[in-house]
């Protein structure tokens, strides 16, 4: 893959700028994995068209982070670019790195050894699991395969992880097709398999979204219960800013393949950083009340290559948008414990109320 | 635009939709009165959409009746004229903004199709009445010129709208309408049919699983659980003091601020093989 | 709403080229093929340098000379004259065959898709009976009860492929009968009829046009191959088909030139359509 890895360490340490703090490390625990400085450009109707730009986050071992922007902010781009799995043609720039090590420099046995140690789920497991093999066969791929493990023996482990996962009946299930069970079920499934091969870092892709909201409920507990028994890290990616406060120790807010806020997900919903997050936060409907009127927020969400050059990529959408904010595209920078990507962050400071309606 | 009979512009009684064995709806009645709005909400399976189905007549009930405007249309439309009038009286809006238009058809030329179906006007009257529909649901005139595939979800959802609006209709349908929108964009198309029900005193029927949606623009709710009503009444009382133990379980399952999902309340209740 | 792209509506013949681009190479150079056959097919009377019916045995199998580059056939007439002339018989077999199967198949498939039901199962054991009868063998007995020539080689054909056209069609309609936006149409309360010919109907035509293309490829064979057996187009009338079979006994006497340069224009012009057609598949496919 190209431009990683190639220039000498002492010159990309020092990109963002941020303290190790700010970017989700202490001091005493190395990160378990590290993004920095992503840039990720897609060939596009032959015009190549960048979709992340200069994303930076780091999880510690056993955090849950959500990822939460609209469609275009570059939520899964950045879970596929950290799992290896962007498209063809695609140019990366900038660092991934997992334990300490360079995901993009590995090869054989150390990516093998990548893939077990980082699980992912997706939206639609209808998608990615094969229609025509039953589910026991499926579930112990990985383990058979990859980590030779003999066949009755992850059989055992596959309807142990499918009880951890509330399946009952699990014996029965691993003899069944996909189409015999439900989404829900099948999801839980996917979760169970996920965790078969012991990860370190789960990237969860909105893995509920398709789903009933009781079912989602459920399958939420399940996921957070599991990873934190499992001492296990995620990635949480969702168009919910809530679901992902839910789940997750810190929120990533995207917007325009950028890193806009990084915050403490229990501050995110009334003590937001960035104008954004406010806007977002407050332009969904509250179950509790009646509106008289929404605040919605003007325009459509872009992607990264349709963001205004050389100024806030929000700012054409933004309430509080001033003439810094138009002078050039502002840094992500430290704030009260988090980060922002807001050149009037500071001056907004306790004027961003999300829950605000009227 | 008033009904002459004073009555609710939409009755539904005792409907019940079988497939085969299966009772998609079982026994659902209720009415909407001009300028009201009602939600049916229901998770998957539920029979909510089979319900609006069946309103615009494409789905046959098995028994029970619906009518609109004081008209029975339980039964198949016996001639073209009673199918434009039934046009005229509910519309639709559906969920997916992708292919609920012609690809090959602009803004304009879906809006103008449906008066030349409704309306013997004249070329400038009906244009006249495309810049007027285009501008209520806020599209401007290079958006109203151009083709869907280079609209945006929440921009082919106002066409769709404007569509719908065409006919005039007294009720309109929005059957999950607003599920696919990116947040930012739905709270626009929410403000857009708040606007729209102000100044038409169109009837919404609002189809959808999100509660917090129907909050927004509903005065009235019906929950559907396995195609039967498990509770009826004024949206906020539901909402705010719900009685029966699902729609406990559906309003305590929408995330919100401070929630935390807990596991086992449903287990075995809604989830199983299918 | 401000970022929506512009994008002015695209005239239909600056449509058609981009489509055209879209085919790549092979493909353009298929059409450039179908177009000059074309061409041939309408002007070849008048561009053949001499009669293309005069015979004069004395000329017969005489080979290529400066005066006449392919030679003269088995009655002695020029091969380069037949060739051209013969063109139009050749070309507009398969058109007919082609238009209509299309026709007749489009509109099966359409009506199927619109009722569903038992209509759609009527329909679909009507054409499992027709997939039974090969084409030739329908030709062989249109032939027998109609007599020979290329008016009921044609229709025989185009019985024989309808049930093709209409199997391929149908899943699309089928498809495009689904679509939310026919739903939203019906309860506009527009007419079936209007809904299939203004709306089903034009947003299979990618789909239609190369399905076309590639049978066109097939008619040309089989037309090509009755004639051969002397069922489709009667002599004098030039036809390609047909010219192989007049001069085959070259072939075995050291003359193939006759029949060999009949035998290729066939292909060339079979493989034009068939790789055009291909590629407009796969793009029709694409869009989809």
């Amino acid at each position: 893959m190209s431009g990683l890895g190639q220039a000498p360490e002492a010159e990309r340490a020092p990109a963002t700028g941020l303290s190790p703090a700010a970017v989700g490390q202490t001091p005493q625990v190395a990160p378990l994995l590290e993004v920095d400085d992503l840039t990720v450009l897609l060939r596009v109707e032959g015009a190549e068209r960048a979709v992340l730009k200069d994303v930076a986050l780091a999880v510690r071992p056993g955090e849950a982070v959500g990822l939460v922007g609209e469609s275009g902010s570059g939520k899964s781009m950045t879970a596929r670019a950290i799992d290896r799995l962007l498209p063809r043609g695609a140019k990366i720039s900038g660092q991934i790195k997992f334990d300490g090590v360079d995901v993009y420099q590995m090869a054989g046995a150390d990516l093998r050894s990548f893939r077990n140690r980082v699980a992912m789920i997706f939206q639609d497991p209808r998608a990615h699991i094969n229609p025509v093999r039953r589910i026991g066969d499926f579930m112990t791929e990985a383990l058979r395969t990859n980590l030779k493990v003999p066949s009755a023996q992850a059989a055992a482990r596959a309807v142990d992880m499918l009880g951890q996962v509330g399946i009952g009946e699990p014996e029965r299930r691993m003899r069944q097709y996909p189409h015999e069970l439900s989404g829900g079920m099948l999801q839980r499934v996917m979760i169970a398999t996920a965790l078969l091969t012991e990860p370190r870092l789960l990237l969860a892709d909105e893995p509920t979204t398709a789903l009933d909201v009781t079912t989602q409920a459920e399958v939420m507990a399940i996921l957070d219960e599991l990873r934190r028994d499992l001492g296990l890290a995620m990635i949480f990616i969702t168009h919910d800013l809530e679901l992902a406060a839910a789940i997750c120790d810190r929120t990533v807010v995207m917007y325009a393949g950028q890193v806009v806020e990084v915050r403490e997900s229990v501050l995110l919903h009334d003590d937001p950083l960035h104008p954004y997050t406010a806007a977002l936060a407050a332009a969904r409907p509250d179950i509790g009340r009646t509106a008289t009127r929404l605040a919605a927020i003007p325009g459509r969400p872009v992607s990264a290559f349709e963001a205004p050059a050389g100024e806030c990529a929000f700012a054409p959408r933004c309430p509080h948008a001033a003439d810094i904010c138009r002078a050039g595209p502002p840094d992500l920078a430290e704030l009260d414990g988090g980060l922002s990507r807001c050149a009037r962050a500071a001056d907004l400071r306790g004027t961003l109320r999300g829950a605000d309606h009227d | 635009m008033t009904d002459p009979s004073g009555g609710p512009v939409l009755e539904v009684s005792g409907l019940r939709k079988e497939f085969g064995e299966l009772v998609a709806v079982d026994d659902v009645s209720f009415a909407v009165p001009a300028a009201g709005s009602i939600a049916i909400v229901g998770e998957s399976g539920s029979g909510k959409t089979t319900i609006a189905r069946m309103i615009v007549g494409l789905e046959r009930p098995t028994r029970g009746t619906i009518a609109a405007c004081g008209r029975d249309r339980s039964r198949p439309a016996r001639s073209a004229r009673d199918r434009r009038r039934r046009g005229s009286e509910v519309q639709i809006v559906f969920q997916d903004p992708y292919t609920s238009l012609d690809p090959r058809q602009s803004a304009e030329a879906t809006i103008d199709e449906v008066l030349r179906l409704h309306h013997g006007w004249a070329p400038d009257r009906r244009r006249a009445r495309v810049a007027e529909l285009t501008e209520l649901v806020g599209l401007d005139a290079r958006q109203a010129r151009a083709l869907p595939r280079t609209l945006s979800g929440g921009q082919r959802q106002r066409v769709a709208i404007a569509r719908a609006l065409a006919a005039e209709p007294r009720v309109l349908i929005l059957d999950e309408s607003v599920a696919a929108l990116d947040v930012s964009i739905q709270a626009q198309v929410l403000n857009l049919l708040a606007d729209v029900r102000e100044s038409t005193g169109v009837s919404y029927v609002l189809i959808s699983h999100d509660l917090a949606v129907v909050r927004q623009l509903t005065q009235d709710v019906i929950v559907l659980h396995r195609g039967i009503v498990v509770e009826r009444g004024s949206t906020s009382s539901v909402l705010d003091d719900p009685q029966h133990e699902y729609t406990k379980r559906l309003r305590a399952s929408v995330p919100r601020p401070g929630w935390k999902p807990r596991r086992g309340a449903l287990l075995g209740a809604g989830e199983g093989t299918t | 709403m401000s970022a929506a792209v512009p994008l002015p509506a695209v005239h239909p013949r600056r449509r058609a080229f981009s489509v055209l681009r879209g085919t790549g190479v092979a493909g353009i150079a298929s059409a450039v093929v179908i177009a000059v056959a074309t061409l041939v097919a309408i002007f070849g009377s008048m561009l053949a340098p001499y009669s293309p019916v005069a015979a004069n045995i004395s000329l017969t199998f005489v080979g290529p000379s400066a005066s006449n580059p392919l030679g003269f056939d088995f009655e002695g007439r020029d091969v380069l004259s037949r060739l051209l002339a013969g063109a139009q018989s050749s070309m507009l077999g398969p058109l007919a065959v082609v238009v209509g199967a299309l026709l007749i198949g489009t509109l099966l498939a359409v009506v199927a898709a619109w009722r569903r039901g038992s209509t759609d199962a009527v329909i679909a054991s009507g054409l499992d009976i027709l997939f039974a009868f090969p084409g030739i063998l329908l030709a062989v007995l249109a032939a027998a009860v109609f007599g020979v020539g290329l008016l009921s080689a044609s229709v025989a054909l185009m019985i024989a492929y309808t049930p093709y056209v209409a199997r391929v069609l149908r899943g699309a309609a089928m498809k495009e009968r689904g679509q939310p936006y026919v739903a939203a149409l019906e309860v506009q309360g527009a007419s079936g009829a209007s809904i299939c010919l203004r709306h089903i109907v034009p947003n299979m035509m990618p789909l239609i046009v190369a399905q076309a293309t590639i049978m066109f490829g097939w008619a040309m064979v089989d037309l090509a191959a009755i004639s051969f057996l002397g069922l489709g187009v009667q002599p004098p009338t030039p036809n390609w088909g047909f010219m192989i079979s007049e001069n085959q006994i070259g072939i075995p006497e050291g003359y193939p030139l006759p029949a060999l340069a009949a035998g290729v224009c066939i292909v060339l012009v079979v493989i034009a359509f068939n790789v055009l057609g291909e590629r407009l598949l796969e793009q029709a496919q694409a869009a989809r």
